[in-house]
């Protein structure tokens, strides 16, 4: 039962929510387009489709946590407080990218915002993790870290060798797997053994819960529960959230592997117009207001490919820059 | 000054460090309670307690990713494996992660930390536990690495190791361990990356060496000497930052040159430093420059055959002996 939206959060909140998933959508869809006209190269992946995890679990965080993820992590990173402009101008290569243009679509990083990177090795994220939160419990600091991979991440030995050593430890890290059923073309069933995810958790004694990621107010919940357990008990939690990618693991991929119908039936799940339906029936708001917001994220997606367009490549000599201090 | 093993001078080294500066935090397989399998963390968990030297699972490529993560939230990990040949468990995350994550993300966090890896061949430990990987490192931007070879050095190079704002890999030679030497007492002892040391001046030919190698390169200079060669030789120190600029100019003064590495020789680190005295050096060079390395084959168990795998202090003096014109 889907509970009723005013019971979670104020109104405010809720149309926040509402925002940074059609801001995030706007975003991919306009990467999308320029990667087909050049101006994106390389490897791009899209989100699309499951923007309730990101946006829910930033909302059930606190700013001061830290946040990893893959390398899907274009709407984490905004949603966060990445400047789409900043963003888009690193997908193009460009000088006034977050990273200074050497990191791309894969490598976000703002540790401002506690945002600390996406990373492009499956599962090389996991320790890094461990290692933050270390720093912050040994530092006496009130924050846990929060650690994003995908389904395919669970069978990389730094899987399974972090979530023992965080248990071991006794470090505030919440593990967030984004279950979107497919490691490029294979399906979890096909990978894993045991293909509920977040059972297997069970031999590193670590509590574990499976939400719907096309939910972005059971995400939030969720999140937000686990979060405050990691906060109090300084012991680590794990949530599977069950998702699906609208588009194909990358630009390179068709997504042949999957049928049209079990798309549809995803499609029809999009959280974005599910969570507007919602709004507009509780009388949150109306349908009027939310097409003035993605006008606004329109705008804003715009406006970052114009910046992105304008900025200026980064200089040969930046080449030798940023590797040792 | 007074007087130390290797292994003492790097257990100073820790013990200065994890007192001068409270975010020092050390981990390994095996290092607090057992206390080191070669015993360089002796006394430390009595010392600094659970919260700062910490046991850890036999999970190598966390051991490193672990530090990775502590260093980029405020902590300078000392991270020990325990032995480099564990360190290819661990290769994601040191060239991944370790080595690239400040230029990946344009410079905006750096990593004080250090992964301390004892290795080298030549006590029957066989193919698996006999290697000497110092070239898979050098090829790898974004690391400094240092091997020494005295116990002065191990303190000296250890700490600035310590106090780098760069990701270190720090190397100890296992069969110099129980070597002994003196070691200045003073806790602001400090030696520099990037700066080889001159440990005998000649002027016949230059021997250039490192780690373990450096202190059989003075033994075959003892030998030369009563040959009447006279040799420089020359202890990198530390492989990364390389000084290229002391060797060079050494043997652009001897005019000759044998560089020596544990390493396999195919496509070994005395193969780059070679080509770089050729390059800079070859219109004073009156021998082509030689390489004395560890045979290309993985080591064998037998300690008859296991020796001539390893350079010698007789191979390299038949090195030099070569350079010199002087064949026996
Ligand atoms: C260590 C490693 N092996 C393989 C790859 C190639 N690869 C990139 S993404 C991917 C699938 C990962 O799937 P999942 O973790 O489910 O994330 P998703 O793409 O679904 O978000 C693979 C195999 C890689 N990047 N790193
Ligand atoms: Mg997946």
């Amino acid at each position: 039962m889907e509970t009723r939206l005013r019971a979670t959060l104020p109104d405010q909140e809720l149309l926040k929510l509402y925002e940074q998933m059609v801001l995030s959508r706007e975003f991919e869809e306009s990467c999308a387009e320029q990667y087909t006209k050049g101006h994106i190269t390389g490897f791009l992946h899209l989100y699309s489709g499951q923007e309730a995890v990101a946006v829910g679990a930033t909302a059930g965080l606190h700013k001061d946590d830290y946040i990893l993820s893959a390398y899907r992590e274009h709407a984490q990173a905004i949603v966060r407080g990445a400047d789409p402009r900043r963003v888009m101008a690193e997908l193009f290569g460009k000088a006034t990218g977050v990273c200074k243009g050497k990191g791309g679509s894969m490598h976000l990083f703002d540790p401002a915002l506690n945002f600390m990177g996406g990373y492009a090795i499956v599962g090389g994220q996991f320790p890094i993790a461990v290692g933050l939160a270390f720093a912050a419990k040994y530092r006496q600091e009130d924050r846990i870290a929060a650690c994003f991979f995908g389904d395919g991440a669970v069978n990389q030995g730094t899987f399974h060798e972090s979530l023992n050593w965080a248990r071991l430890w006794e470090l505030p890290v919440l593990f967030i797997c984004e279950n979107n059923f497919y490691g490029i073309g294979t399906e979890v069933h096909r990978s894993s053994a045991l293909a509920s995810i977040h059972k297997r958790t069970c031999g590193y004694d670590i509590p574990s819960e499976k939400v719907d990621g096309m939910d972005v107010v059971a995400v939030y919940k969720a999140i937000k529960y686990a979060a405050e357990k990691v906060r109090e008990t300084s012991h680590p939690y794990f949530i599977e959230a069950v998702t699906y990618r609208f588009r194909g693991h990358s630009m390179a991929d068709p997504a042949k592997y999957r049928s049209v119908a079990e798309h549809e039936v995803w499609k029809s799940r999009d959280p974005i117009p599910a969570l507007a339906k919602r709004l507009v029936a509780e009388e949150i708001t109306t349908d009027e207001h939310l097409a003035g917001i993605r006008n606004k994220c329109l705008a804003l997606v715009q406006e970052a490919v114009k910046f992105a367009e304008e900025s200026p490549w980064p200089e040969d000599s930046e080449v030798y820059n940023d590797i040792y201090v | 000054m007074s007087e130390m093993t290797y292994r003492d001078a790097l257990n100073l080294a820790l013990k200065e460090e994890l007192r001068r500066d409270p975010s020092v935090v050390l981990w390994g397989e095996d290092v607090a309670l057992y206390e080191g399998s070669f015993k360089v963390t002796r006394g430390l968990l009595a010392e600094f307690g659970e919260e700062r030297i910490k046991d850890t699972p036999i999970s190598e490529n966390t051991i490193v990713g672990v530090a990775v993560g502590a260093a980029m939230g405020g902590l300078r990990p000392v991270a020990e494996l325990m032995t480099v040949n564990f360190a290819l468990l661990a290769m994601d995350q040191i060239i991944n992660h370790m080595a690239k994550i400040r230029s990946m993300f344009g410079g905006q966090t750096f990593l004080p930390m250090v992964v301390r890896m004892p290795g080298g061949g030549g006590s029957q430990l066989a193919a698996q536990h006999s290697q000497s990987l110092e070239s898979y490192f050098m090829h790898c931007p974004g690391l400094h690495i240092a091997y020494p070879a005295t116990p002065a050095d191990a303190k000296g190079l250890l700490k600035s190791a310590i106090r780098d704002n760069n990701p270190v890999i720090f190397l100890e030679h296992e069969l110099l361990y129980n070597s002994k030497g003196e070691v200045p007492d003073d806790p602001e002892f400090l030696v520099p990356f990037g700066r080889a040391n001159i440990i005998r001046s000649g002027t016949d030919v230059t021997i250039v060496a490192y780690a373990r190698m450096s202190i059989l390169a003075l033994q075959a200079a003892g030998e030369l000497e009563k040959e009447g060669v006279s040799c420089e030789v020359i202890d990198l120190r530390t492989l990364s930052p390389l000084d290229s600029e002391t060797f060079i100019a050494s043997a652009r003064k001897t005019g000759r040159a044998v560089v020596v590495e544990e390493c396999w020789g195919t496509a070994g680190l005395g193969g780059d430093i070679a080509h770089r005295i050729h390059e800079a050096c070859f219109d004073n060079l009156l021998a082509p420059v030689r390489r004395v390395s560890g045979l290309d084959v993985p080591m064998p168990y037998s300690r008859k055959i296991e020796k001539i795998c390893i350079p010698r202090a007789e191979t390299i003096a038949d090195a030099v002996r070569e350079v010199v014109g002087r064949k026996y």
